[in-house]
């Protein structure tokens, strides 16, 4: 059986962060197993700029991105497995694979290193009515066929979800013939980011629909037309607010969620607000040896963000696999009112370094707010707040002489 | 074109794969026609895929009859078909002393009908059996042979096993006019005219129109929709057994159950609806659903869910269905109102169905190089490690996986392809081996399938389609001609 000290599964932004740190730092044999033919992940889709403004202080493509990155690591003695996947984490850190070349085969990890990314909520996950014809798509799987594949799926496109994928895909149809009539956002604000607004809809006249959902799909074979509705404050469709529009397609963007297959079936503690595995200050899981890092620890806005908390994770595996990262017991960060999630979960003190960063979201939008940080149920400090919304990924970072002896922090948002 | 057969049998799905199957055993010529382009697509393609114990139906008629013999024949045909059937026993609960009274009678009518085993479980034992349930619920009938299967699956293996042994099956042929000839009857599709001495009418929703085609009208059919949520396999422990609720005039019942492939499926509510093929959901009916069910189960999920989808229902005038030759239509047989519990009932009525034929053909002789079962699938997921190993070894294809929810191989999808009524769509290969099913629903896999279809089907990309003749995925090549 071949061992690795480190094993990362998925070769995207994630994977090539983690094991280039990993290596860096002391692992002598890496290896990256990736299921697509090539390396680079989802960036390899994403042919629009605007990667790399904090990690390279560049404008760069997605496939620009990863290939820094892949370059490097064909530089290295990092071992590739291409068109490969793993079927399961087995005790022990066993990691089985398969591919058509080598076949079935079990390699043995000192530490494992989950990147496999996320996937894209579906129509069936929100349960849109209607009829069930061609042309409904996620607008990642769309944005597969027209870049990787080479084929457009749609002429008339409505786009429901107004995050950064459904925006970059309403400009990728436009400049490639398509019409996009209107992209439909339930949210009385657009997730997406400011610029990707502008470059993508105001440049093309496309209207966003702030608090607009999808009510029915009509079409037996195709799409024939997709119905509109004004939504109430509590998301509810407003009746009589109805519109129809003609169209062949709808693009959903309406949420990613942690690719969770692995670490589930390996029996790895699942957070039910990241929908990730829970993690502590080493991006390790609750399997000692076994971290994640990326989209299937929790969903990043940025790849640079990935590519940090990647370039962690990695240093860290390597710590573990040279018996230098400290098991001791740590204490839990606490998701209070207003705030949707926390990565780390959970800290041990003795691993961090002077600092530890804490990552997290908020539930809602928030004008003049202030993000109160307690620490055993005492108020560290206060941090104020022009604007929050759920779409900005927020950090805040902690020097260690704070929570050195801490049995709990805990974030709360309070409104002025 | 013309073509001459000793049984012609209108429509692909259960019914009908389930009597060529049957009848597939004799050295007689059997054609099958479908309307659509591929088996398994009207009322067999969405439903609960529960096959009942046979408590429900009334005791003498022919749902109760053939729902108790076929539940008993389940086992062994779907070892020989090579099908995933899971006996996982049902409950039928109740919540009060009016649901209690309910329960009695179906306990005492499912003896009357022969079921096995019942038994009214105390609300202790429901509740350490079943701990999701709802605490309020006080007694449970549970009927032991109650099982699940997946109806799609079972007809295509039917199919293919008929196919195996000689069927003939013509896809994109729905039946536009039968003539009846002296002792033949003439059936019309729009390119060919099938002469056959004997006509079997397992047209689902059409049953009543085919039937006036030959004889005065005697039924109705009337379509009645049923819509459903399917549940991820990450609430697949949510319920152990299939859960029903206990039939009463004060609403719509709905069950949750797991899924031979160990996902929820919930529904269906029961619309009647003019359009016999109006299978899109409504937002009325699936909250309608939704709020049924968590009277069962309270916790159910709701982020667990996906996919939505509905299903139609033959449902005809009459109360019972109707399985009958004609004495003034020698040779035509009806197999129509196939409702609930059509799908547990298709193996017993497909030998009744084989006896009228039979007794219309004097005797028939069995053919002699008859394969009783199926060519084995191969589940890849499913294999010990030796096992994929060898496989991998002797097909490399089954290394490399396509779909990533359910760890499905490229060599399984192409055995689909390339079997007998092998998989022409994109749904088409969804049915048979489940890329698709999961929860991306194809995002990731739907590419990849595209592509596999393609090659393996020797058409090009654009000609790819996700499930009827016109449903193509693709509409031109970028910076093509997609312009306005």
């Amino acid at each position: 059986m071949k061992h690795y000290d480190v094993i990362c599964v998925g070769g995207g932004p994630a994977g090539l962060a983690a094991a280039l740190a990993a290596r860096k730092n002391g692992a002598k044999h890496v290896c990256i197993i990736e299921r697509d033919i090539e390396l680079g992940g989802i960036l390899q889709q994403c042919i629009h700029n605007g990667f790399g403004l904090q990690v390279f202080k560049e404008d760069l493509t997605g496939p620009e991105y990863a290939q820094r990155f892949i370059d490097e690591v064909r530089a290295s003695d990092i071992e590739v497995k291409t068109d490969t996947m793993v079927l399961e984490i087995g005790k022990d850190k066993l990691v089985y694979t398969v591919n058509t070349k080598e076949g079935y085969t079990v390699l043995q990890a000192g530490a494992i290193i989950l990147t496999m990314g996320c996937r894209e909520r579906t129509r069936g996950a929100l349960a849109i009515p209607g009829t069930r014809p061609v042309g409904v798509m996620t607008a990642g799987t769309a944005q597969r066929l027209i870049n990787i594949e080479g084929y457009m799926i749609g002429k008339r496109v409505i786009i429901l979800g107004s995050g950064d994928i459904g925006l970059i895909m309403a400009r990728r149809m436009t400049l490639e013939g398509a019409k996009v009539l209107a992209v439909a956002e339930i949210m009385p604000f657009s997730s997406g980011l400011t610029r990707n607004i502008v470059q993508c809809l105001d440049d093309y006249d496309i209207p966003l629909l702030l608090q607009h959902t999808v009510t029915n799909i009509r079409g037996n074979d195709r799409v024939e037309s997709i119905e509109i509705s004004e939504v109430d404050t509590h998301e509810q469709p407003v009746p009589g607010s109805e519109k129809e529009y003609i169209c062949d397609t709808l693009l959903l963007s309406v949420g990613l969620l942690p690719e969770i297959e692995l670490p589930y079936a390996a029996g790895i503690v699942i957070d039910k607000r990241t929908r990730g595995p829970r993690v502590n200050e080493s991006m390790e899981t609750s399997i000692p040896g076994i971290f994640v890092c990326g989209n299937v620890a929790h969903v990043h806005d940025l790849v640079d963000y990935v590519t940090e908390e990647s370039e962690r994770a990695g240093y860290y595996a390597a710590q573990y696999i040279l018996g230098k990262l400290k098991e001791n017991n740590g204490f839990c960060t606490l998701a209070g009112e207003g705030i949707a999630y926390i990565v780390p979960q959970e800290i041990r003190p003795g691993n961090c370094g002077e600092s530890v960063e804490l990552f997290f979201r908020v539930s809602r939008t928030y004008q003049n707010a202030k993000l109160v940080l307690r620490v055993d149920d005492n108020v560290l400090k206060l941090y104020k707040k022009r604007h929050l919304a759920p779409g900005e990924m927020e950090r805040i970072r902690i020097s260690k002489d704070i929570i050195a002896d801490a049995e709990s922090i805990k974030l709360d948002i309070e409104e002025l | 074109m013309g073509i001459k057969v000793d049984i012609a049998i209108i429509g692909a799905g259960v019914s009908g794969a389930a009597i060529a199957s049957t009848l597939s055993q004799y050295d007689i010529s059997v054609c099958v026609l479908e309307k659509s382009n591929d088996i398994s697509n009207g009322a067999s393609k969405a439903n609960s895929g529960i096959v009942h114990a046979g408590y429900d139906a009334k005791p003498g008629t022919m749902m109760a009859t053939f729902n108790a013999q076929g539940n008993a024949m389940f086992p062994a045909l779907c070892e020989r078909l090579d099908v995933p059937f899971s006996r996982i026993g049902s409950y039928v609960v109740a919540f009060n002393s009016e649901d209690m009274k309910t329960l009695k009678m179906l306990k005492k009518r499912g003896e009357e009908n022969g079921i096995p085993d019942l038994e009214i479980l105390s609300d202790r034992a429901v509740r350490i059996n079943e701990p999701h349930l709802n605490p309020d619920i006080i007694a449970a009938l549970f009927a032991p042979t109650a099982a699940v299967v997946s109806p799609y699956e079972l007809s295509i293996a039917y199919m293919e096993h008929a196919i195996d042994n000689g069927v003939q099956l013509y896809l994109e042929s729905p039946v536009q006019d039968i003539i009846k000839e002296n002792n033949t009857y003439q059936i019309i599709t729009p390119d060919k005219a099938i002469q056959a001495a004997c006509v079997i009418n397992c047209a689902g929703v059409y049953a009543d129109t085919i039937h006036d085609m030959v004889l005065s009208p005697a039924f109705r059919i009337n379509a009645r929709r049923g819509e459903y949520f399917l549940l991820d396999k990450y609430a697949g422990d949510i319920v152990q057994h299939i859960i029903f609720q206990c039939p009463s005039d004060r609403g719509k019942e709905v069950l949750i159950t797991p899924t031979t492939h160990k996902n929820i499926i919930i529904g269906p509510n029961s619309e009647d609806i003019l359009e016999r093929e109006a299978v899109e959901t409504t937002a009325e009916g699936l909250s309608e659903v939704w709020e049924s069910a968590v009277k069962s189960v309270p916790e159910l999920p709701k982020n667990q869910i996906i996919t939505t989808f509905s299903g139609i229902r033959a449902e005809p005038s009459s109360e019972d269905f109707i399985i009958r030759d004609y004495a003034e239509a020698p040779g035509f047989i009806d197999v129509a109102g196939i409702k609930s519990p059509g799908l547990s009932s298709a193996p017993a009525f497909a030998l009744y169905v084989n006896d009228l034929v039979q007794k219309y053909f004097g005797s028939l002789t069995e053919k002699e190089n008859y394969i009783p079962g199926r060519c084995k699938r191969i589940y890849f997921n499913e294999l010990s490690h030796e096992e994929r190993r060898e496989i991998v070894k002797k097909d490399p294809l089954y290394g490399r996986i396509i779909c990533r929810c359910e760890n499905i191989s490229e060599g399984e999808i192409v055995d689909s392809i390339h079997r007998s009524a092998g998989a022409r769509t994109i749904d088409g290969v969804k049915r048979r081996v489940r890329c698709g099913g999961g929860r991306c629903q194809g995002g990731f896999c739907g590419p990849k399938i595209i592509d596999i279809l393609a090659r393996e089907l020797n058409i090009p990309k654009e000609e790819v389609c996700k499930d009827s003749p016109e449903s193509r995925i693709i509409v031109a090549e970028t910076k093509g001609n997609c312009a306005l």
